[in-house]
């Protein structure tokens, strides 16, 4: 718990990434946090936004207290419009039906890049991670906003293995790569949000959380941060916001 | 395992595709399977797994076969800890993202004990998608730039004849054996599937063999009563077996939930050391009962009671 015990670390993520959600966009959520979020979005100012899920779900309404383990079970499926193969799903991507693609991982690097398959070296690793999923198609594939904790070990320079790309190695390497659209647009965190300089595609950071330092944020990060030159602050979450997560997650399986 | 066009189409050629019962036991299905088979799994994470197939298949004592799934969970695991399989090709494998990472696909990958073969989950659709469509490849946009891409040598990049655009194109994906979980399905194999399909249907398409389970056998005349929801055809169909629960502890859409005592305690007694706890989850809940049934009042009546009542609560309003 942070700020006097009001709320969580991952309560913070949830609020701060739902508030980057508008009214009448479609988002493609994963598991865990995004899912939250984007449940929380269209509860508080954006009832008309549009969720697909992996599994193969088209604008679902999720029921309080009755959270999915993953995003392909039939609690996905509640008040959708349609439910569809979790290829073709995923094509709505590609085609390019998709505003924001929406997703945490356990690395990220300077330019955005994701690490969710190998912690130390892919052929020997200390750690086998659960892998893509769907999240290298929806990092390729569309703009993208990412959910994670700032700590040190999980902001490095260059994350292990690229399982999603990000900006890839900064400049125009990504649309030289051959992904020609989308890419990392935020990154939510528990101390800041931040986003990616326009040139060198390196991360910055543009607000801070209530009663966060810049210090704070640079201590908690293994790369050198870019700072916008006009760093706002968020406002903390309120009641309401608390309330209609804790109501959605009365277990704390996301939000613990 | 992108197969000649010529023996695909021959393969399929010799397959009895008339319209015949093709009722039988799990063991008499799992006596269609080879050691070393390519074996693709249905459904998606905890949701229509064919487990009463991979339950029959660990029994048998499989060996070497190679499995393909959109998403892994514990029948991963199974597998894994059986000796049935030391590779899986999917894009995620864990048990779920509410139990952690899994501590037997950690010990078996990460002591090179069993290949885990990543592709990005939209990349494994489109492989069973050719296969399904008798295609050599299909073009995609994704993976490219990853190390996800990297790390796999089946794929090429080419730019577009069309516009330029430079494309990764993905192998068909043609498996020996489909293992499916439907609600419904007649004596000939004509299936019905609700809620989602996930890749049921190209995996159905593009397989060699399909060995459908279904939660109950109705008559051929109700399937033409609705031929609309026919989502899988009988012709590419192979063997039909009833199995009620079929997908336990796993779920099947509007008929049970995940059985969630269950998959609590394998996750709990898998944590400390996964070795012992797959064993002895194996010995306790595949080898031990006498047949499908059993393993079900193994389960637990509350617990069978509970995954239903939540499982049909997705009809209620």
């Amino acid at each position: 718990m942070t700020e006097n015990g009001r709320h969580s670390a991952s309560e913070l993520l949830a609020v701060m990434s739902s508030r980057l959600l508008d009214d009448g966009q479609t988002v493609f959520a994963g598991v865990g946090i995004p899912l939250l979020a984007a449940t929380l979005a269209q509860r508080m100012h954006a009832p008309g936004l549009t969720i697909l899920f992996e599994g193969g779900t088209l604008g679902p309404f999720i029921t309080p207290g009755e959270l999915p383990p993953s995003t392909n079970e039939q609690r996905c499926t509640r008040r959708a419009n349609m439910v569809l193969s979790s290829t073709d799903v995923l094509l709505l991507l590609q085609r390019g039906y998709v505003d924001i693609g929406f997703m945490g991982g356990a690395q990220i690097d300077q330019y955005g890049n994701l690490n969710s398959s190998f912690i130390g070296d892919a052929d020997d690793p200390t750690i086998r991670l659960p892998g893509t999923g769907g999240g290298n198609d929806i990092a390729s594939l569309t703009r993208l906003i990412v959910a994670m904790i700032h700590e040190k070990r999980r902001f490095v320079e260059t994350v292990d293995f690229v399982t999603s790309t990000g900006f890839w190695r900064g400049g125009s390497s990504r649309v030289e790569a051959g992904l020609i659209t989308g890419g990392p647009a935020k990154v939510v965190t528990d101390l800041a949000i931040l986003g990616f300089d326009q040139e060198t595609k390196r991360m910055k950071v543009e607000a801070l959380h209530t009663g966060v330092s810049a210090e704070q944020v640079r201590e908690n990060t293994a790369f050198d941060l870019l700072f916008d030159t006009d760093i706002e602050t968020t406002k903390p979450p309120t009641d309401d916001e608390l309330a209609v997560l804790r109501e959605f997650d009365p277990d704390r399986l996301y939000i613990a | 395992m992108t197969k000649s066009y010529i023996d695909l189409r021959s393969a399929t050629e010799m397959r009895d595709r008339s319209l015949r019962d093709k009722v039988m036991s799990l063991g008499e299905a799992a006596a269609l399977i080879a050691d070393r088979d390519h074996v693709a799994l249905g459904g998606c994470t905890l949701s229509r797994t064919p487990m009463a197939m991979v339950w029959a298949l660990i029994r048998a004592g499989k060996k070497e076969l190679s499995i393909s799934r959109s998403i892994t969970s514990t029948e991963g695991d199974l597998l894994y800890g059986s000796g049935a399989s030391r590779h899986i090709l999917t894009s995620w494998f864990s048990q779920g993202i509410v139990w952690g990472v899994s501590k037997v696909m950690r010990h078996y990958t990460e002591n090179k004990l069993a290949r885990f073969e990543e592709w990005s989950h939209m990349a494994i659709g489109l492989r069973y998608r050719a296969g399904a469509m008798g295609v050599p490849f299909m073009p995609v946009r994704t993976m490219m730039g990853s190390d996800v891409g990297g790390r796999i040598d089946e794929t090429h990049e080419m730019d577009c004849p069309f516009t330029g655009d430079r494309l990764l194109l993905v192998p068909a994906l043609n498996p020996d054996v489909a293992l499916i979980h439907v609600q419904r399905c007649d004596a000939y194999g004509n299936a019905q599937m609700d809620g989602l399909p996930f890749m049921d249907i190209d995996i159905a398409m593009a397989a060699n063999k399909v060995i459908m389970t279904t939660e109950r056998i109705v008559s051929n005349d109700q399937i033409r009563r609705e031929p609309d929801r026919t989502k899988i055809p009988f012709i590419t169909v192979d063997a039909v077996v009833e199995v009620p629960y079929g997908c336990a502890p796993h779920e099947c859409y509007g008929v049970y939930e995940p059985f969630l005592p269950n998959l609590d305690y394998y996750a709990e007694l898998t944590r400390s050391d996964p070795v012992a706890g797959v064993k002895e989850y194996l010995e306790r809940f595949v080898h031990g009962p006498k047949n499908w049934n059993a393993y079900l009042t193994l389960l637990g009546m509350e617990n069978v009671i509970d995954a239903t009542v939540r499982g049909r609560s997705v009809y209620n309003d």
